[in-house]
């Protein structure tokens, strides 16, 4: 046995290389920490903005998010709360946690998404009282795993500004085209309830223009029938009744 | 010197990582849908065969036998989440992209490879130098592929239209496969047979010959 492979040895390189491994680890997470959770907040803020259709290439976010209160909304009622600090509040984990959210049933769940947190965030472009634009955030499942996106609406509760996703799993090409600009510029200007309910519906192919509902109907993903069918799910679950629906008619009705 | 330039450019055509080798087939195929990814990639993995091989070649006569791989996997550990650290925090939006891959270069084969074949036995700047040479060997299949893949697929290079694409008014009617993990199979097949066809040392003796057909005579 060569001098280095005897035990004492053996265990005195693996203890040292271990602290000096731990410690350049440590320091490099604690160091990096700010910069990291500085990026997070960023690339929200980013993905809100690019869904109201308000972000503007070479403004800093962060100035342009200023304009932007993010509040937190009890789901049931549809009033404001003040429970969570909405900043800090994460809420895809609250909704993992069951005394943080309530089961659906699967007639409930059209966007299938299991369980559904008690309480949301909801942004506002704008003065709370008059706001211009209402940004909720959207999720449910695709083709390939849950699509993550925000929904803005103008004040009138009615008219889409816009909707992105920034995350999914969807086939490049195919599904993966609910990034595509030229499919998400149909969104801006279609109507979202019709007689109090949700009635703005994401169709297989495209939109006969002529027809008197065109303005609640947006065209289909060609060659992603069931990342459609996705998008038109989540988004009508989440302007609901079990969504943001009991808010946004109470907003909608001024009193929220 | 020219020793030290041999370890340096050895791995880039002659003794290439993916292409002779075969080794880190994985992330070649999860990470070359687009160029600036692929690129972040490339530097990621070529700073840490860098310097895991400087690591483990300074502390390679410390190092005990019946320990050796455990060590080389913690060194090689510890630097990919310092790299995957650093990139969350001055590359956000390409981290995200990368998603788990930056995490799973510690599992590259060409790293442990590396650690495992040369540092092992040689000292350090020599060994610095080959984890150069063999991260740009990886680096330069991974940019062709990537190339390939974004034109093609997507007909943009680093996010910049190259080619106008039909859904957005222009001509091109992207090749939707490039953009899916099996053509990047097909590619590196491509590119192995292209770089055996030039380099025909490369290619390798079959294992066994098949033996020729025999006709069964009459009467026999």
């Amino acid at each position: 046995m060569s001098k280095k492979d005897t035990v004492g040895k053996t265990i005195r390189v693996a203890l040292a290389l271990c602290i000096v491994c731990s410690v350049l680890v440590s320091a490099a997470a604690v160091i990096l920490k700010p910069a990291q959770q500085a990026n997070v907040k960023e690339d929200r803020q980013r993905n809100i903005l690019a869904a109201a259709g308000l972000l503007e290439p070479g403004v800093p976010v962060s100035e342009q998010f200023a304009n932007i209160t993010a509040r937190a909304v009890n789901m049931d009622t549809g009033e404001f709360t003040d429970a969570v600090d909405p900043q800090a509040f994460d809420q895809v984990q609250a909704a993992k946690d069951p005394s943080r959210s309530s089961p659906l049933g699967s007639e409930q769940d059209t966007a299938k998404i299991g369980r559904r947190e008690n309480v949301g965030v909801v942004y506002i472009v704008g003065d709370a009282d008059q706001p211009e634009t209402v940004i909720i955030p959207v999720r449910g499942a695709g083709l390939w795993g849950q699509m993550y996106g925000f929904l803005a609406l103008e004040s009138d509760i009615q008219t889409v500004v816009g909707i992105g996703f920034y995350e999914h799993k969807e086939t490049p090409g195919l599904g993966g085209e609910v990034d595509n600009p030229r499919w998400k510029s149909l969104w801006p200007g279609k109507l979202a309830y019709r007689d109090g309910e949700v009635a703005i519906e994401v169709i297989k192919g495209s939109v006969d223009r002529e027809s008197s509902t065109a303005a609640y109907k947006v065209d289909g993903l060609s060659g992603a029938t069931l990342t459609t069918r996705g998008v038109n799910n989540l988004v009508q679950f989440w302007l609901g009744d079990n969504g943001y629906g009991p808010f946004l008619s109470s907003l909608k009705a001024g009193e929220a | 010197m020219s020793e030290m330039k041999k370890t340096l450019t050895d791995p880039i055509f002659n003794n290439n990582p993916i292409g002779l080798q075969i080794l880190g087939i994985c992330s070649a195929l999860a990470v070359t849908t687009s160029m600036s990814v692929s690129l972040v990639m490339c530097i990621a993995l070529t700073t840490v065969v860098a310097f895991s091989n400087l690591t483990i070649a300074l502390i390679r006569n410390q190092i005990p036998n019946n320990i050796r791989i455990i060590v080389q996997m913690t060194v090689i550990a510890s630097l990919v989440i310092v790299v995957d650290q650093v990139l969350k925090a001055v590359a956000y939006e390409i981290s995200k992209q990368l998603s788990v891959f930056v995490g799973l270069i510690i599992t590259n084969c060409i790293v442990m490879g590396r650690a495992e074949a040369f540092a092992m036995k040689n000292p350090p700047f020599e060994s610095f130098v080959d984890g150069l040479g063999n991260g740009l060997g990886y680096s330069v299949v991974l940019l062709t592929v990537g190339f390939i893949r974004e034109l093609f697929g997507a007909g943009t290079l680093f996010g910049v239209e190259v080619l106008p694409l039909v859904t957005e008014g222009g001509w091109y009617n992207p090749n939707g496969l490039l953009l899916l993990s099996p053509s990047a199979f097909f590619i590196i097949g491509l590119l192995i047979w292209a770089l055996r066809a030039w380099k025909t040392e490369q290619v390798e003796e079959p294992e066994f010959k098949l033996a020729s057909h025999v006709v069964a005579r009459e009467g026999a």
